[in-house]
Order: structure tokens, then sequence, then C-alpha cells
């Protein structure tokens, strides 16, 4: 598991493209926002983007890599291979998830530094804060992975995984707030059923020092669980 | 005892009946081919063996055991090349090698075996850069690298120039002789000829003729091997 692991890993650092979308974009968008002296409702854009961005993370390698990663394997009999071996597929995919999760909280450590550090962006308040940041971080990455893990258990090919997981790329990050930061509060009420509006609302929150909207970690892990339970159900080995 | 037992083996999909009714037994030690046109049912026969698939009906031991109840057992016993499965693009070949040895209780030496496969110089090549040949190597090499003590080797030289099959042909008999039992599924009479001790001939899922290649090979193998199956298969 640890070989197998580590070797996803090595397989990952050497998609220039993955890293593009998943990393540097997210942090050049937060540069580009610390730069603007713009603010919403008060609140420096930059603060407000924080969230965001690592939202956005989440998708990149969760919803659109792990699918297609996923499906490629499938397709291209890679885990056919693996199950005649004692290592067995549930294992790869295993790996492939551990190795997203990582580079997904990653991703959102990153983004919180160079916020910090560059632009002054408050880090969560008080200990309560960080310990509701981390929960909701980590719960929004799985939803995240589940539905990414579900797509990749369904989708025929590699494109159709791709075409799925772009297709849900822009209704996740309309209610993450991507393009409207400042909602109405009927679009946030809707938003926060939805996974990325919900993680957004409650990485928000902690940001504040305040505990995170119980419906909020409830819509989180029910994404999480209902999805990676249906990928299960559902996965298609060949 | 007996390395492969196959008994009344039947898989249908759907409505088409791809095994129909298949026994046969590979002794220890034995090069056991399996031949027969496209769609008479071989790829469902290895993948049954391997436990990739349950069948329909029918009893499979390998070295004794039952490839879905004893899964774990019997992929560490068992070293299978598939047809047509890739390696990620990505990989090295010696990245490949060492992943697939960790999967193994007692795995080969890695470098050895790469040696055997002459594909030392291509260590650290991406599986993408390789060429059907080295691709084709490299998957032999994989199926060999747990030590098995029975291979299936499915489409053993597909791919590979004259030098290089022959190369393959040493190493198949070299492999046999440290004891592996080996079943070789293939199209190529000249190669089930010169490495079989039996070979079976499949047709429409069903055994047409099981025997050493001699005495199948009257005038010879591949005209056998078209009187038993040239009936057209739809």
């Amino acid at each position: 598991m640890k070989m197998l692991t580590l070797t996803e890993a090595k397989l990952l650092l050497r998609e220039p493209l993955a890293f593009f979308w998943g990393l540097a974009f997210p942090v050049a968008l937060l540069a580009v926002m610390g730069l603007s002296a713009g603010k919403v409702g008060g609140v420096p854009l930059v603060t407000v983007y924080e969230p965001i961005v690592i939202a956005f993370s989440a998708v990149a390698f969760g919803v659109q890599g792990l699918p297609v990663q996923v499906a490629a394997y499938r397709e291209r009999r890679i885990l056919r291979r693996l199950a005649t071996t004692p290592a067995g597929p549930v294992r790869v995919v295993g790996a492939q998830l551990i190795v997203a999760m990582t580079v997904i909280l990653t991703a959102a450590a990153a983004v919180i530094v160079v916020g910090r550090i560059g632009f002054a962006v408050p880090l969560p308040r008080q200990f309560a804060g960080t310990v509701a940041f981390a929960l909701v971080a980590v719960l929004g990455t799985a939803a995240m992975l589940g539905l990414g893990l579900l797509i990749g258990a369904v989708a025929p090919t590699a494109r159709t995984a791709g075409a799925a997981g772009t297709l849900l790329f822009f209704p996740l990050m309309f209610f993450a707030g991507l393009w409207t930061p400042q909602m109405s509060p009927e679009l946030r009420h809707i938003g926060e059923f939805t996974p990325l509006g919900a993680a957004v609302q409650g990485l928000r929150a902690s940001m504040a020092g305040a505990w995170p909207d119980p419906v909020t970690l409830a819509v989180l892990a029910a994404c999480a669980i209902v999805c990676t339970a249906a990928a299960v159900r559902f996965f298609r080995w060949n | 005892m007996t390395a492969i037992e196959v008994e009344h083996l039947r898989k249908r999909y759907g409505a088409k009946v791809a095994v129909d009714d298949i026994s046969f037994a590979v002794a220890e030690g034995e090069i056991f081919g399996l031949l027969g046109r496209n769609g008479a049912g071989k790829s469902t026969t290895v993948d049954c063996i391997a436990g990739l698939r349950r069948a329909d009906s029918g009893r499979i031991r390998v070295a004794g055991l039952d490839p879905r109840r004893d899964r774990g057992e019997v992929r560490q016993l068992l070293g299978v090349q598939l047809q047509e499965a890739d390696l990620p693009d990505k990989l090295t070949v010696a990245e490949a090698m060492r992943l697939y040895a960790s999967f193994y209780a007692r795995a080969a030496d890695t470098a050895g075996l790469l040696d055997a496969l002459d594909l030392t110089e291509k260590r650290n090549t991406r599986y993408r850069r390789l060429s059907g040949g080295q691709k084709q190597r490299l998957s032999i090499a994989l199926a060999l690298v747990g030590r098995p003590r029975i291979a299936i080797l499915d489409g053993l030289t597909t791919g590979l120039d004259p030098v290089a099959r022959r190369d393959t042909w040493a190493l198949v008999n070299d492999i046999r002789n440290q004891g592996v039992t080996i079943m070789l599924v293939t199209h190529f009479m000249e190669e089930a000829e010169r490495l079989c001790d039996r070979v079976a001939i499949l047709d429409a899922g069903r055994v047409a003729a099981i025997g050493t290649p001699a005495e199948l090979g009257r005038p010879s193998l591949e005209d056998t091997f078209v009187a038993l199956t040239s009936r057209r298969v739809s």
C-alpha cells in the first residue's frame, strides 16, 4: 500500500497541468485579489476569496483530476492488470484517494500561508476557529473526493469522466461564490445546501472565530458519505 | 498435483454463450497451450482461472485452491500476463518492476528479470516511450516478478520481432525448467508446437481436441486447427 501510494504520488508530480490548475492558478488568483484594493461589505477582497480559492483547489484535484485518473485506469485495463496481483484494484483507488486528499490539504495550507504572509489575511481566530477550519477543510475535501470517486466509478471512459467533472465545476463553483462573492441572501441560502457553498460558508465562519452552522457540517458529511457509498456500490472494475 | 483444473466451465454474457462446456487439466511443470480463434472462449476461460470473472457453473482449481474463494493465496502463486493491459504512461520500467515486486511475499530479483528480457537499457524509460515489443516484454516480466508457481501468458509473443520471439521462447523454457507450470494462450501454431507439451483447441466455447502437438499435428498442427475450427464463428 505504501509503495502504491508513493508511486501514485510520483505519477502526480509528473503532471504539470494538475499543479497549474490545482495549485498555481488558485494561488495566483489569490494574489491578484490581494493586489486589488477592492472590498466586499467592508472586507478586503483577498480575505473574501481565500476560502473560495481553497474550494477551487478541491474541485480541480477532486472532481476534475481524480475521476479522469480512475476512469483512465479502468479504460486502459490498468485496474484489471492489478486485479490479478495480490495488491488488487481497491488498494490502487485507495492510494489515489490518499494522494488527492494530501495534495488538496497541502494546497489549502499553501493558500493560507500565502494569504497570511503576502496579504495579511487573518488566520482563523482562537483555538475553536482553527479546529473548525480544519474540520470544514477535511470534510469539504472528503465531499469533493466522494463526488470525484462517484464520477470515476461510473464514467465509462476518461473523456466522459472529464466532461462530467467540467460540467459539475460550474454549479459547484457558482455556489462557492467564484463569480459572485457577494450573493443575495436567497442564493446564499440555496448555496448552503450545495457542498462547496457549505464549505466556503463554513470556512468563512471559522475564520471569523465562529463555530460553523451544523447544517454546513451535515451537508458536507452527507455529500462525502452518500457519494462514497454510491461509488463503492456502482464501481465498474472493467 | 494438478496445477490447473477446469471442469465443465460455463459462462454466458446475456444471451451469448462464451464458454459452453470446457474441461481440461494442466499438470504441474507442464507447458500447456490454449488455442482457438477469436471468440472461441480463451479469454473468458483465462479470466475465470485468474478469478477476474465468476463462472456460471463448473469447478476451477489453481494448485487446489478456488480462485475466487481463496483469492489472496491464488494471487500470490499465479502470475498472469493479460492482453492489452497497459501501465500508467509516465511510470518507468524500473518503477513498474519495483511496484509489482512489492506486492509479492517472495519477489524475484528485478534486475535479473529485466536482464533476461533485455530491458536493462530501458529501465529508466517511461512506459509511453517504449516500443510495442518492449511493452510486451515488460508485461511478461511483471507476470513473473512474483516468482509464480503457475504462469498464464496470454498473447506471449504478440508484436515481437522474430529475434525477440525466439528469446522469449527460450525464457519460457528456462522458467519451466525452474519448475513453473505455464499456460500459454496463443494464435501461433509454431509457438505451440515448439513450446507446449500439450494443447487444447477450443471452438465455440468447447474443447474440440486435446493432446500433444505431435498427436494433433498430422499433417500439421495448423491443419488440424483449421479443420476443427473453420466453421464460421458468428
